[in-house]
């Protein structure tokens, strides 16, 4: 666990190690504000809440998270220091975990630090904090399990553009999963259990249950066992190159 | 003592054949150095020893660990440097030690009584707050060869230590590899042939993924072929040179 932690700790500082952190956290912060006031009218809508702010969440991950994500290991393939990396006495989860965790820590970071949004609902009136702290929560488990896919598709190639690219379509997937776009695609060929499978997996859906009320098992659940599934993914990732 | 050994190391990338039966050991004492055209599979064998390829088919060994079945005892034992000596940019030489350090197991203390031997041994000194995007290739290598160092392992892989370094700097390197040989079982790639017979004990010749000698340098140069007065080419030779075009040619040519 304390190469977990090694890993983590490297990572995470990598993050203010250049200008690329905190203009992140800006962007982050300008596009999450921009959405919640002047997209979604916040003030128009004369409610003391945050669904305003939250709504735009899946979106605004899907941008964002492959791009805190895209690095994770593009860059050490790149730059070689993945030879360092994985040449050290440490199991390939260690490093996938410590990694992902980093970037996790770093996205809850720029969340945490939307706080100001949290006090104004709770100087204009007097909102539900239990659904506002449920949100946050959720919100947080799905930026994860959007990191976790960036940082699998990361491991696949040396190429930070095409990491980025790729996380965003696998985002957008489980980001449609329950519209249309995606079951129409699904729906020709598969059988109907496979397509409400598919529909299962929407992003939307499960967060747009957490946002609504309390903090709901099945979206909990959904979103740390793709964490997990796609961290999975990441280790096995890693030996196919080892092999190949 | 046996600390490092191949058998029958294969390696294919699809159809392409990089490392094609390579069997050899070394033993403590020893610098073997791995000689070879560009592309000759030097780089991929110590890859795989060092655990991060894995072989087609075949073994290897280090200190008596199986690369692939016992990896990490593996890595505790071993001390790896890779092909052009990868650093992350944007740490500080010293943040860089001592995440390895700590990675490979070493307390704070022991960490930093290591570490400060490694910064004397290797002259670190003056860069350990510099980041490593700044460094010149020289300490680039160097920060390299003490990563390698810091857990003092039985087992040293280097790959091109000296790739890049001006003569001098050539020159410490090549009398640090000498220091550190006697307790140590140590292999290091080259393509510049008198780097083998100022450091090496033995020479392993590869070409094509395949060994084409394992001898001493000594043994080497008696391999050379007879000088031709008539073929007399505009560029001299050394005897050394002589026997590695003859080695590695005759192949190319059979």
């Amino acid at each position: 666990m304390d190469k977990v932690l090694l890993v983590f700790r490297r990572e995470f500082a990598g993050y203010f190690a250049t200008p690329l952190g905190a203009v992140f956290l800006a962007v982050f912060l300008a596009i999450g504000a921009g959405m919640t006031f002047f997209v979604a009218s916040f003030f128009d809508r004369a409610q003391a809440d945050l669904s305003a702010f939250f709504l735009w969440h899946p979106w605004l991950y899907l941008v964002l998270m492959p791009a805190i994500g895209m690095r994770l290991w593009a860059e050490e393939r790149r730059s070689g220091t993945i030879e360092l990396l994985m040449t050290l006495p440490a199991r390939p989860w260690q490093l996938v975990l410590g990694k992902w965790l980093a970037a996790w820590a770093f996205a809850g970071l720029a969340l945490a630090l939307t706080f100001p949004l949290w006090i104004t609902v709770n100087v204009l009136g007097s909102p539900d904090n239990g659904v506002v702290l449920a949100s946050y929560v959720g919100s947080w488990l799905m930026a994860g399990a959007f990191l976790a896919m960036a940082a699998c598709v990361s491991a696949l190639t040396k190429n930070q553009v095409l990491a980025f690219i790729g996380a965003v379509v696998v985002g957008f997937v489980f980001v449609m999963a329950g519209f249309d776009l995606v079951l129409s695609a699904v729906r020709p060929w598969a059988p109907d259990v496979v397509v409400q499978a598919v529909a299962s997996m929407s992003f939307i859906g499960h967060f747009q249950r957490i946002t609504d009320g309390v903090l709901e098992a099945p979206a909990l659940v959904f979103f740390i066992s793709l964490i997990f599934f796609a961290l999975w993914l990441n280790v096995q990732a890693l030996d196919a190159r080892k092999a190949a | 003592m046996v600390l490092v050994e191949t058998r029958a190391l294969v390696k294919k990338f699809g159809a392409f054949t990089a490392v094609d039966g390579i069997s050899f050991s070394v033993g403590r004492g020893e610098v073997v150095g791995f000689l070879g055209p560009n592309g000759a599979g030097k780089s991929t064998t110590m890859k795989i020893v060092a655990g991060f390829l894995e072989p087609t088919s075949g073994e290897s060994f280090v200190a008596g660990h199986d690369s692939q079945e016992d990896p990490i005892a593996a890595r505790q034992r071993l001390g790896y440097l890779p092909e052009g000596a990868p650093a992350y940019p944007d740490m500080t030489v010293g943040a860089f030690l001592e995440f390895v350090a700590a990675m490979r197991g070493l307390s704070r203390p022991q960490a930093r009584e290591r570490l400060a031997e490694l910064v004397e041994r290797i002259d670190l000194a003056e860069v350990w707050n510099r980041r490593m995007e700044a460094l010149s290739k020289g300490f680039k290598r160097r920060v390299g060869i003490a990563q390698a160092l810091v857990h003092d392992p039985d087992v040293l892989i280097l790959d091109e230590p000296t790739d890049g370094l001006d003569p001098n700097q050539k020159h410490e390197m090549r009398e640090l590899i000498r220091t550190l040989a006697p307790a140590k079982a140590i292999v290091v790639s080259t393509h510049i042939l008198e780097e083998v017979e100022a450091i090496c004990t033995r020479a392993i010749i590869i070409a094509r993924g395949r060994m084409l000698a394992d001898c001493t340098p000594a043994e080497l140069l008696q391999r050379a072929p007879a000088r031709d007065p008539a073929a007399a080419s505009l560029v001299r030779t050394t005897p050394l040179e002589d026997a590695f075009r003859h080695i590695t040619l005759e192949q190319a040519g059979s």
